[in-house]
């Protein structure tokens, strides 16, 4: 009999966000399930792009998308392993409402022994009404990160 | 036509996120990020988003140089980025440069490397695609 693995997205979440890139831009846990999880971005005005526009830079979406298409791998794992981004699409399909926080739900449909796939989409309150859509396949890559992750 | 237009290449959040104008090379301007605590993934690496970041920005930046090279005004909108991540961005400095490989009417075709020791060994490449909207009629 061996141990059952479990990852709790919202016990590591926050350690997982607490500092670095995602600290800098305060990713938050929102929701998660078997093989998905969600992270929030809030609104901050220091994460605009276009200059005299009141439009989130897409960036911080790509960030967002990252940061939540990890967190819904090692869900889908239970366990927390080191892995990187190999490639990752994000499509916008429309801009982000002024002052609105924004959501990325990253789905892992497919796990193989060496790579893990996602989908997923970035929305400001509306899941159907969608923000970005994105893409993305992750590699694991071994022994490269140590941490001891709560939940993980 | 000047070599260095006198164009703003930075967004709000590109200099939020420790973004600068390193230097301007043939009339493409490369960006540079230092390595600090707001680019940091996994312990002593860039975060695959800060990278993102960094192409993105370099990209836009290529875009509007170009823009004001041929006198064209307009407003830039994200259509899709896709990002191939070669190698881990380890903990020092990073440059990036876009090229337009398609100026049309309506978007824009950007290529985009970034690296960290040696241009010719790109940490990271994009592709993006750029909406050029009419800038809003006053």
């Amino acid at each position: 009999m061996t141990k059952t693995e479990t990852f709790d997205p919202r016990a590591a979440t926050p350690f997982l966000t607490s500092r670095g890139h995602s600290g800098w831009l305060g990713l938050a846990y929102s929701d998660h399930g078997e093989d998905w999880v969600e992270l929030t971005l809030p609104w901050r005005t220091d994460l605009l792009g276009e200059e005299g526009q009141q439009v989130l830079a897409s960036g911080p979406i790509m960030s967002l998308m990252d940061m939540a298409s990890g967190l819904a791998i090692w869900k889908t794992m239970n366990r927390f392993e080191p892995i990187a981004t190999l490639d990752l699409r994000v499509d916008y399909v429309r801009p982000a409402r002024e002052g609105a926080s924004v959501f990325g739900r990253s789905q892992c449909y497919r796990l193989t022994r060496s790579a893990a796939f996602v989908r997923g989409l970035a929305h400001d309150g509306d899941v159907d009404d969608p923000v970005a859509h994105i893409q993305g396949v992750f590699m694991k890559i071994g022994g490269a990160d140590t941490r001891e992750v709560p939940g993980g | 036509m000047a070599e260095h237009p006198d164009i703003s290449v930075l967004t709000p959040y590109a200099r939020s996120l420790g973004i600068k104008l390193a230097e301007w090379d043939g009339g493409t301007p490369i960006m540079r990020v230092d390595f600090v605590e707001a680019v940091e993934g996994r312990p002593e690496h860039y975060h695959g988003g800060a990278t993102g970041g960094l192409l993105e920005t370099a990209g836009y930046a290529a875009l509007r140089a170009l823009l004001a090279q041929k006198d064209r005004e307009a407003v830039l909108k994200p259509i899709n980025i896709t990002v191939q991540y070669l190698s881990a961005g380890k903990s020092r400095e990073s440059y990036a440069r876009g090229r337009v490989t398609k100026l049309g009417r309506r978007s824009a075709n950007i290529t985009v490397e970034a690296w960290q020791d040696d241009p010719k060994r790109p940490i990271a490449t994009a592709v993006m695609n750029v909406l050029m909207a009419e800038p809003a009629q006053d």
